[in-house]
């Protein structure tokens, strides 16, 4: 038991958890309260602000990053059970003040956001999918794929117009 | 989220150890549900065991007649498996129904049974097809394993390692969904298997996965959907809410259920 500074009341001691993992190339490692989700661990120790949380019930798909390269809701992960494995972020798409990566020049050129909150979690359900199902999709697999992400402003027309641009673009570019 | 001690094992004995050990404890694989109601403060257990840095356990193979899927194994493995889809492609078509591609890539089949959450999709293959579901201590048949809504036979120190299912003649899985959630509002699974026809049904029971027998005996007889004209399910112990009535879930049933049998007709 420890005395809490802040009202002398008792608390009790939080069993923390070490953990290093590899985010967008980098190796980091991280000392925190096992209940910390891996969204709140990206955001609040890392400070890699674009995964967001939207509904934080694993629904919108806002928090949508790659672990071990596979698409998963953030907000639905802890991020101990990340420890040891391969993150991937929005922000790790593509290098700082490199082009973008395609399927982000994809969702600019054929403007596939309004507010831009969905947007990080769209791209990577996107990459992830292009993974998946190759280059050429039809708009019915996109919308299908796009079950789990959530947009309140575009009635979707144009993500699925980005997403199969940006999916052939990926083809021809180095950017994985 | 309320504090909790985590636990991470690397062997199913040892986390059977960490079972006995921590009273209240609970198990963690993909945590799609856990988490969850974690974050709703609905469960509040004061240990974590985590399974998913377990090896070992998560392989999709054929073992003589039967197709053996590990616990571990996640739904979008057993959607995307060669070898799951050659043996039982309505088992590879219901994990692709599972949720989102995102949810696919974290839940387990293992973590859906030993739930037993009356809208999920695994129960009714399980039971339709009489798979085995193995645990570190027993085998267990879909019917002693299924006890009711979120109830298994699962002992305190019980975990599920693997589920074995017979290859059936023909089979199809129909799923009419829950717009918002996804969820099955209902499900019918249909099996014709050596040993006969088996026709269960996932959300729309109030004690979660059940067979339906009368629609199994006419379907003995003749495996085709007009077979099941004029048979209809009682309302009586179906869920009613917001999503639907009883009734419209009693009527539902004979029109996947049909669905169903076109489906794995079409299919062979």
């Amino acid at each position: 038991m420890t005395v809490s500074p802040r009202n002398g009341t008792r608390t009790k001691r939080v069993h923390m958890a070490k953990i290093s993992m590899i985010v967008n190339g980098n190796p980091v490692t991280g000392n925190i309260d096992p209940r910390t989700l891996l969204v709140q661990f990206l955001r609040e120790n890392l400070r890699l602000t674009g995964t967001h949380v939207g509904c934080d019930t694993s629904q919108c798909g806002a928090c949508v990053v790659h672990l071990d390269g596979k698409a998963v809701k953030s907000c639905t992960t802890l991020a101990v059970m990340a420890d040891g494995h391969e993150v991937k972020t929005i922000e790790g798409l593509a290098a700082d003040g490199a082009p973008l990566h395609p399927m982000q020049e994809a969702f600019r050129e054929h403007h596939g956001l309004q507010c831009g909150f969905c947007t990080p979690g769209m791209i990577m359900t996107a990459v992830d999918l292009v993974h998946r199902k190759g280059h050429d999709l039809s708009d019915h697999l996109i919308r299908e794929e796009l079950e789990g992400n959530l947009c309140r402003c575009t009635g979707y027309q144009n993500i699925v117009a980005s997403i199969a641009a940006g999916a052939k673009a990926m083809a021809k570019s180095d950017l994985a | 989220m309320y504090e909790f001690k985590y636990h991470r094992p690397s062997t199913v004995r040892q986390a059977a150890n960490l079972l006995i050990k921590n009273e209240d404890a609970k198990l963690i694989a993909g945590g799609h549900t856990l988490v969850p109601v974690m974050k709703q403060r609905l469960a509040a257990p004061p240990h974590i065991i985590d399974l998913s840095h377990i090896e070992g356990v998560d392989g999709i193979e054929m073992k003589g007649r039967s197709l053996v899927i590990g616990a571990l194994a996640k739904h979008a493995a057993v959607a995307a498996s060669p070898i799951v889809g050659e043996a039982i492609p309505a088992l590879a078509e219901l994990a692709g129904l599972i949720g989102d591609p995102a949810v696919r890539h974290k839940g387990t089949i293992g973590g859906s049974l030993a739930n037993n959450d009356p809208t999920a999709d695994y129960p009714a293959a399980v039971m339709a097809l009489g798979a085995t579901i193995t645990t570190n201590k027993r085998k267990l048949k879909p019917e002693e394993f299924f006890q009711g809504l979120f109830t298994t036979a699962l002992e305190a120190d019980e975990i599920i390692t693997k589920v074995s299912f017979p290859v059936p003649k023909k089979a199809a899985y129909i799923k009419f969904r829950n717009q918002a959630s996804r969820y099955a509002l209902v499900g019918v699974f249909v099996a014709r298997l050596p040993s006969g026809v088996r026709v269960t049904v996932t959300g729309a029971g109030s004690d979660g996965v059940f067979r339906v027998e009368e629609f199994e005996a006419a379907l003995q007889k003749r495996f085709s959907p007009k077979a099941l004209d004029g048979l209809t399910v009682p309302a009586e112990g179906l869920n009613s809410d917001l999503h639907g009535s009883a009734e419209y879930r009693a009527h539902l049933i004979g029109v996947l259920a049909k669905r169903a049998v076109e489906a794995a007709n079409n299919r062979a």
